[in-house]
């Protein structure tokens, strides 16, 4: 054969920048965690509305990452969505009275799961619900509450000034 | 043409028995028949020439020997083996025992030549490389390329190319030799050295040798037995002599090279010559 | 009445070709374990396809990365994330571009040298020759490149990969003035390992699919010179059309 040494020692060179491309991008620019590895335990919690909650998506207080959304799925009985969280296991200590609401990342993000801690001495286990939950915020829910404040308004002004100098004419 | 210097190549037994029968065997491609009825045998131990036109189907029927390609109909014995009926393990294993010559040589382009005439060794046998480098330095020596061992096929003349073939074609000694138009486009030099060795290697070492050439002046010094093949049969068939002396149209038109005959000289169907020089339109 | 001869014989055509290449494919991997006796038959194919064509991939990711950086810069400033720009990037790189480009690259560098150089093995009558020495050429010519191929366009398109994001991070950070620490830092946080092993797998089937088409055009070439000019340009538009409905395809199944 011709040259096989220099051929050789090529495709290995080649295969070596292969692998060590591979070696940099999983080390270099990955971190995210996918999933809860290590020992974890499961809450839930019930929402009206969870908006686009995925499974998947990241549980976190204080802004940091302590678990996933495991499972949802719609609730016949009490027609409300069942959120199954995956908790990391050393955070152990969330009060069983913390509320968890569905927040979004920035501006555009995906929606998450946050849990603000409440003042109880007990602790959530595995199999335990969140009692204290907030739904998602629907755009539209949002529009007509904030019409229909102003249309609250409008109307209590406009009384007021009706109301107003025939205020002090009481006896007739 | 000078012929061969018969006086230092030794002389060979006399012929025994076929090593290659075709008994009756039809081929057509789509709806032209190639060969339709065909009956050879070849003769052990002797060269045999096999002639026709352009288009006869000479290399479909190297291919036909070798088991490349099935016929429709009929039987391809090689020493009592029905070729046809092999599987492709029992043929690989009887292609051992043949070696065929191609038109262009068919070197592997990415070896060199020592590693060309090694290549069936190095395929099939478990020799060791001193051997191997042995058996191959003999071969070149046999066909005068020793020491071209180096050299790479882009490298070659077409009169070496088809030697270096021929020693690969040796390699694995094999007991039927197959040359498909060994002289085309040679010159007469190197047409007269692939002569001397087809005759040299047939008489040396006994085997048997099939030559396909439309080369009839090189032919009539090497044949021993001929045939001509013409519209899908056997035209004609026997020495040399007999097939000049032969009085079939085609036959006689082939080899005495005639412009016109049986194979016509105007391509047909064509119309009247005079009413389409003086139409308007072709 | 006519059209619809037409059509149906040209999906006749297009179910026997998917055939044919269905039992090629079948064909060489019967022969793999014996192919893999001979080492190095594959290592010089592994070079012939994926060392040699390192410059063309290696100059392609760093101009691919250099324009993903500026346009990329230039789209996220409008709405203030720059910083994203690292996400974007490898996020794109790895799951799409990277594997696409590498595989068409390929296919035009490396797929067209195996197709014309087994089209002119076949033209030149050394398959049959290889055949009439009883030596079966797909075993000693098709795998080889074949395995060579499919090893090779991974490793090809990590590199790509790795070499455009030097490209991104070239224009945006050193250039472009986006913060170092915040274009790694929002990276590492948004890319995980899963996102790597997609773009993984996606150059290993890409690599089966180019190689496989490469290999077949070659072996399958009509021996002439036309022949062989005809299956080298149907290797390159094959492969291309294949690795863009496969990388749907995959897409689709990866983002279940």
């Amino acid at each position: 054969m011709r040259s096989t040494r220099t051929t050789e020692m090529s495709t290995g060179l080649f295969a070596l920048l292969g692998f060590a491309a591979l070696f940099f991008l999983v080390t270099q620019i990955t971190n995210r965690e996918l999933s809860v590895n290590g020992k974890s335990y499961e809450v839930e919690a019930r929402f009206e509305n969870i908006g686009s909650l995925k499974q998947g998506a990241a549980v976190s207080m204080a802004g940091v990452t302590i678990g996933r959304v495991q499972s949802i799925v719609f609730d016949q009985s009490v027609y409300k969505a069942v959120v199954r969280m995956k908790i990391n296991a050393a955070y152990d200590r969330i009060p069983t009275d913390s509320d968890a609401s569905i927040m979004t990342a920035g501006l555009l993000g995906g929606q998450y799961v946050g849990i603000t801690a409440g003042g109880g001495e007990e602790y959530l286990k595995n199999g335990d619900r969140i009692e204290f939950v907030q739904d998602a915020l629907v755009l539209e829910n949002l529009i007509n509450q904030l019409a229909a404040g102003f249309g609250n308004k409008g109307s209590e002004a406009s009384k007021a000034e009706s109301d107003g100098p025939e205020s002090d004419k009481p006896k007739e | 043409m000078v012929p061969p210097d018969t006086a230092t190549i030794p002389a060979r037994p006399a012929a025994t028995d076929n090593i290659v029968e075709i008994r009756d065997v039809h081929y057509a491609v789509g709806n032209r028949a190639i060969f339709s009825g065909l009956n050879l045998s070849i003769p052990r131990g002797r060269i045999t020439a096999v002639m026709g036109p352009s288009g006869t189907g000479k290399t479909t029927l190297l291919r036909l020997i070798t088991g490349q390609i099935k016929p429709d109909r009929g039987q391809i014995l090689f020493d009592g083996q029905d070729v046809s009926s092999l599987k492709r393990s029992e043929l690989y294993e009887l292609r051992l025992r043949m070696g065929m010559l191609f038109q262009n040589g068919a070197l592997l382009t990415d070896l060199n030549v020592f590693e060309n005439v090694a290549f069936p060794l190095r395929e099939h046998t478990k020799l060791p490389d001193s051997l191997i480098r042995h058996i191959v330095l003999t071969k070149l020596q046999a066909v005068g390329l020793r020491g071209a061992a180096e050299l790479t096929p882009p490298e070659l003349s077409g009169g070496m190319a088809r030697r270096v073939a021929l020693a690969r074609a040796m390699a694995t000694d094999p007991e039927l030799l197959i040359y498909d138009e060994p002289f085309a486009g040679l010159d007469p030099i190197s047409m007269g050295m692939i002569v001397r060795l087809v005759r040299q290697m047939n008489n040396a070492l006994g085997i048997t040798s099939i030559v396909v050439s439309h080369d009839v002046e090189e032919l009539a010094i090497l044949a021993d037995t001929s045939y001509l093949l013409a519209g899908g049969k056997v035209a004609a068939a026997g020495s040399f002599a007999e097939l000049k002396k032969n009085d079939s149209q085609i036959v006689n038109q082939f080899m005495n090279g005639l412009a016109d005959g049986p194979v016509a000289f105007h391509y047909s169907p064509a119309p009247d010559y005079f009413s389409q020089l003086l139409a308007d339109e072709p | 009445m006519s059209i619809f001869r037409e059509l149906a014989d040209n999906f006749r055509d297009f179910l026997i070709a998917v055939g044919k290449v269905t039992l090629f494919l079948l064909r060489m991997l019967a022969q793999v374990p014996r192919a893999l006796l001979r080492p190095r038959l594959i290592v010089e194919q592994v070079y012939n396809t994926g060392a040699l064509s390192l410059v063309i991939i290696m100059i392609c990711g760093l101009f691919i990365g250099a324009v993903f950086g500026l346009q990329g810069y230039e789209v996220l400033q409008r709405f203030g994330a720059e910083e994203s720009l690292g996400v974007g990037a490898a996020l794109g790189l790895l799951k799409e571009l990277g594997p696409v480009v590498t595989a068409l690259l390929f296919a035009g560098r490396a797929g067209t040298a195996l197709a014309s150089e087994i089209g002119l093995m076949r033209a030149t009558d050394q398959l049959s020759a290889m055949e009439m020495m009883a030596v079966d050429p797909v075993l000693r010519v098709a795998v080889p490149r074949f395995l060579g191929g499919l090893i090779a366009l991974p490793l090809l398109a990590m590199i790509f990969i790795a070499i455009a994001l030097y490209g991104v991070q070239l224009v945006a950070v050193q250039q472009l003035g986006v913060d170092a620490a915040a274009f790694w830092s929002q990276m590492r946080a948004a890319v995980g390992v899963d996102d790597v092993t997609d773009g993984l797998i996606k150059g290993c089937v890409y690599g089966v699919a180019c190689s496989l088409i490469a290999v077949y055009e070659g072996y399958t070439a009509i021996p002439t010179a036309e022949g062989v000019g005809r299956a080298t340009t149907r290797t390159v538009v094959i492969s291309a059309v294949m690795v863009l409905i496969l990388n749907y395809m995959l897409t689709v199944v990866m983002l279940r």
